[in-house]
């Protein structure tokens, strides 16, 4: 059972398939808050790859390249392909730290690549120390094949989820305590959940104690690509060169996971990758990549797309704009319903919080909240212990996965459902009544979007 | 791979293991390839690769199609509306249509005599990953599974690396055509158990690999009430099952069940289409397992390994053309069955005998009256010789687990026709022990070249850019590296 599908944050996805919203077919169905995915910038793809036939057939210069790339299956992957990764990495990385190809070994999604981390680094039984809130996948992703331990650094809203030494220390000390093994700290770098980016001073914290203790550090870079506001993103390949530590131990320690599926918005694909230093880890993940290569095909369509650096450049801008603009639609949508974020500059997603919605300050109370976003609001967003929260009452709440008007719906049932709790109060609902009443109210809303248009939904 | 103290703790043990099999004798062959491929003009005297089981006979077949169903392409204007919903496409229960597909193709390569349900299609990341998968799905590390040798080489890696699982290998002989048989199947099992090994279960390959020949009727009956008797698992990898090319045909373990009194639960079959449709690079490979909780556990461990939707597209419309995947089929087989005519009947002029098969991308090559002494050293031996005096790399018995040295695996499809006479030519020469001159023999290749660039030939390695001289390390090369100088892999940007 420790793939964790059965923890809430996926049993709120089957209850979404059950009875998912659409604009036209389904207006009252529930709306997919809970999926961290970037649908905002795919035309920007669409006529990239309008304007460009040859890739389109797997031409290359007139010629097909059908029968080589059907053919290649070196666990090496298309040179060409990690040439261009390692540019446009470096290039979200603001140039400010340069990537060497040979270190680069690609994985089936991050899911493959985290998983073929931990299986280098790792025996059964030894432990990752993983600060709080953390992606839901990690327990099936870190631990399920691999027989290794997650053993939480527990984080706190009083000081917005920063990463200390103390929590790490604390952390350490409690796997000791359990007799765990610590063979590395991981870390997601924008933060997901709290789509957030790491101060220097967290970094240099996790580096300072990476050393101490003599372990890894890794660092899930997959939302790299989202940042759109500022600060900037800071890698922790950067923050270890400022440390001037590239001769240092802990540098073949420190290693990066990255992938297309967050910024690029191409999860389908399953593109993933492992960036280390250390070339034991290249070898033996290049080996166990066996189990999980990129298709041929698509790493030839994406070396071409990358190639093409006006189209990346103009992309990056683009998207990191429309990202901006709509996490602020969600935010000030949330305001109005007296709801506020955690103040975030990255991601696909806001970490809100509802602690003030709570009749109580348990994971119960947090889990009945839940219950009620989704099926009287119909709204599946994903509940902080989910994310092994420590505090009860915070959710996920992801923007990017929906159309403009969709997430305008989305504001509108949650004020709806906070002007109801607080009509109510704190008592308990009849839900049978609040759905008749819901249904009527939401239908009213949608006739009168219907009859007045919208003069700002010029957005796809 | 050196490994230093300090790496040994600071990394896990499979890390810095050798169960990954790759330092293996086995590659050894390829590395002698890697710094002298065979090259028709440029390199007539290079070793020629026999030991890759690739099959690109049909690709014209497939490029046609592909040119004729642009909107089967998410990039071609056609197909272009469905780009957005196929990027985001992450479900690991694969796009309906491509398991409808893969199952109806799978039935029809069974001859029809079985329908597989889409829904026990789950995907993983190749063969390789779908025989990892079936092992964490049904054993525990320090058990162990009883494989038939000889047995392909990858399996050390696929079932063993990360899974922690052991191989117990059943010897097959010569002497009955290296068929299964039930007595050794019991007397391994017993061994084992006597041994305090867990058994969970049986791995078979049908069609075989290194053999190239099909399990019969008996055999595949005999195994399933093996297993349901002991309460132990069979997986069937049926990779090569579209390689058969003459009778007898090819029957899946899923047609003997049918009419079988056995327990599905135990039943599972990997599949892939990098062998029938010689799609390697494409990773599609298919755990298809009897039992639902199997079936659940590995398509939750697909997240691993799924197949890029942009390939589920294009294979779910290209496997769904009827006419497309019969005349598909039906060449095939037409162009195997002529490849494998033309060597094992050249091979027989010389005396040599090979295993008589109908199936695979390769023939078993009897070179025992070669040896000195019936040894795996002398089989080394001779195999040395093959490699670096006749310029031909052929894969070993001892790598593939063979208790009889002598035996060596032959691929044939993975190369044109002119190159496949030249590689007869060697084989004869070396065999009938040719002392021709060494005048002759370079007027001879000299003409060769000259009756190759005269004919307008089109070669697997056409191109003169391809052959640098910045030749890549052996030890960078991938052993799965089809063609380590391919135009993908030579090119810079």
């Amino acid at each position: 059972n420790s793939h964790g599908q059965d923890s809430s944050y996926f049993l709120g996805w089957q209850l979404y398939e059950n009875n998912p919203f659409h604009e036209v077919e389904n207006p009252t169905g529930i709306i997919q808050m809970g999926l961290a995915e970037n649908q905002l910038s795919f035309d920007l793809v669409e006529s990239w790859l309008r304007k460009n036939p040859d890739v389109m057939e797997l031409k290359k210069g007139g010629e097909s390249v059908f029968r080589e790339l059907a053919l290649f299956q070196d666990y090496h992957g298309l040179p060409t392909f990690k040439n261009e990764l390692v540019e446009y990495m470096a290039k979200i990385r603001g140039n400010k730290v340069k990537f060497d190809p040979n270190n680069l070994v690609l994985a089936a999604g991050a899911t493959s690549a985290n998983e073929t981390l931990i299986f280098c680094l790792a025996d059964p039984g030894e432990a990752i120390l993983l600060p709080t809130p953390y992606y839901p996948g990690f327990d099936r992703d870190l631990k399920w094949r691999t027989g290794v331990e997650i053993v939480p650094v527990h984080c706190w809203s009083s000081n917005g989820f920063r990463i200390t030494m103390f929590a790490l220390e604390e952390a350490y000390e409690r796997a000791q305590k359990l007799n765990l093994k610590v063979k590395g700290v991981l870390i997601t770098n924008p933060s997901n959940p709290l789509g957030t980016t790491m101060t220097k001073e967290e970094l240099d914290h996790l580096i300072t104690f990476a050393m101490a203790k003599n372990i890894h550090v890794i660092s899930d870079e997959v939302f790299s690509g989202t940042v759109f506001d500022s600060p900037g993103f800071i890698s922790i390949l950067e923050a270890a060169m400022d440390r001037n530590l590239e001769n240092a131990d802990v540098w073949s320690r420190i290693h990066i996971v990255y992938s297309l599926s967050k910024d690029l918005g191409l999860p389908g694909f399953r593109v993933g990758m492992i960036y280390s230093n250390n070339k034991t880890v290249v070898g033996a993940s290049t080996k166990m990549s066996s189990f999980g290569l990129v298709s041929s095909q698509t790493q030839y369509l994406l070396t071409n797309v990358l190639a093409s650096k006006r189209f990346t450049s103009k992309y990056m801008k683009e998207n990191q704009k429309r990202l901006k603009k709509r996490k602020e639609m969600l935010v000030s949508g949330l305001k109005k319903s007296g709801i506020e974020c955690l103040k975030s500059n990255a991601g696909l997603f806001c970490w809100v919080d509802m602690r003030h919605l709570l009749s109580s300050n348990t994971l119960e109370a947090e889990t009945k909240l839940w219950n009620q976003m989704v099926c009287d609001a119909g709204l599946n967003i994903s509940p902080g212990s989910s994310f092994h929260c420590s505090e009860p009452g915070w959710f996920r709440v992801c923007f990017a996965n929906m159309s403009r008007g969709t997430l305008q719906v989305a504001m509108r049932r949650i004020k709806d459902f906070v002007e109801r709790s607080n009509l109510m109060g704190r008592i308990k609902m009849n839900y049978q009544q609040n759905m008749s009443s819901l249904s009527r109210k939401l239908l009213s809303n949608w006739v009168r979007k219907l009859s007045s248009p919208d003069p700002d939904e010029h957005e796809r | 791979m050196e490994f230093t103290r300090k790496n040994r703790q600071l990394l896990s043990r499979i890390a810095t293991n050798d169960r990954h099999g790759e330092n293996s004798p086995y590659f050894d062959g390829w590395k002698a390839y890697d710094s002298n491929p065979f090259h028709p003009i440029h390199n007539p005297d290079g070793v020629i690769q026999m030991g890759l089981a690739e099959n690109p006979l049909c690709f014209d077949l497939i490029e046609k199609w592909i040119r004729e169903n642009p909107d089967a392409s998410i990039c071609t204007a056609e197909g272009l509306d469905k780009f957005k919903d196929i990027a985001i496409f992450q479900d690991y229960h694969g796009l309906r249509e491509f398991r409808e597909a893969v199952a109806k193709f799978m039935g029809r390569v069974g001859g029809n005599r079985v329908t597989f349900d889409p829904n026990r299609i789950v995907m993983s990341g190749g063969a390789t990953g779908a025989n990892e998968t079936a092992i964490f799905c049904l054993a525990d590390p320090g058990d162990a599974f009883l494989v038939p040798s000889p047995y392909y080489a990858g399996f050390a890696r696929d079932l063993r690396w990360r899974t922690g699982v052991e191989i117990v290998p059943v010897h097959c002989k010569s002497s009955n055509n290296f068929r299964i048989t039930r007595a050794a199947l019991e007397e391994a099992y017993e061994k084992a158990q006597r041994s305090n090994i867990n058994i969970k279960g049986v791995i078979i390959t049908n069609p075989s690999n290194p053999l190239g020949t099909v399990l019969d009727k008996e055999t595949l009956r005999s195994l399933v009430s093996f297993v349901t008797d002991k309460k132990i698992h069979l997986v069937s990898d049926e990779i090569y099952a579209a390689t058969v090319f003459s009778s007898p045909r090819f029957i899946s373990v899923a047609e003997v069940m049918q009419d079988m009194d056995c327990n599905r639960d135990l039943i599972h079959i990997v599949y892939s289409l990098s062998k029938d449709m010689g799609f390697p690079g494409f990773r599609v490979g298919i755990v298809y397992s009897f039992n639902d909780d199997v079936t659940n556990c590995a398509r939750k461990m697909s997240s691993f390994g799924l197949v890029s939707s942009q390939t589920q597209f294009l294979l779910a419309s290209m496997l769904s053309d009827d006419e497309f995947v019969g005349n598909f089929l039906r060449e095939s087989s037409k162009r195997l069955a002529k490849r494998h005519h033309v060597f094992t009947k050249g091979l027989e002029e010389v005396g040599i005998s090979t295993i008589k098969s109908n199936a695979g991308l390769f023939f078993w090559m009897d070179m025992r009256p070669l040896l000195k002494e019936q040894t795996t050293k002398a089989e080394t031996e001779l195999w040395r010789v093959i490699i670096n005096k006749v310029k031909l790399n052929v894969s070993p018995g001892s790598s593939f687990l063979c208790s009889e040295p002598g035996w060596f695996r032959v691929c044939f499809a993975n190369m044109d026709d002119k190159t496949v006479e030249v590689a007869l030519d060697r084989i004869r020469e070396f065999v009938l022990q040719g002392k021709e001159e060494n005048n002759h023999e370079a007027d001879k290749s000299q003409a060769r070249a000259q009756r190759w660039r005269k004919q307008n030939l089109r070669l697997s390695f056409s191109s003169s850019r391809l052959y640098d001289e910045s030749l890549m390390s052996p030890h960078m090369i991938s052993p799965h590296s089809p063609i380590p100088h391919s135009p993908l892999v030579r090119a810079r940007t």
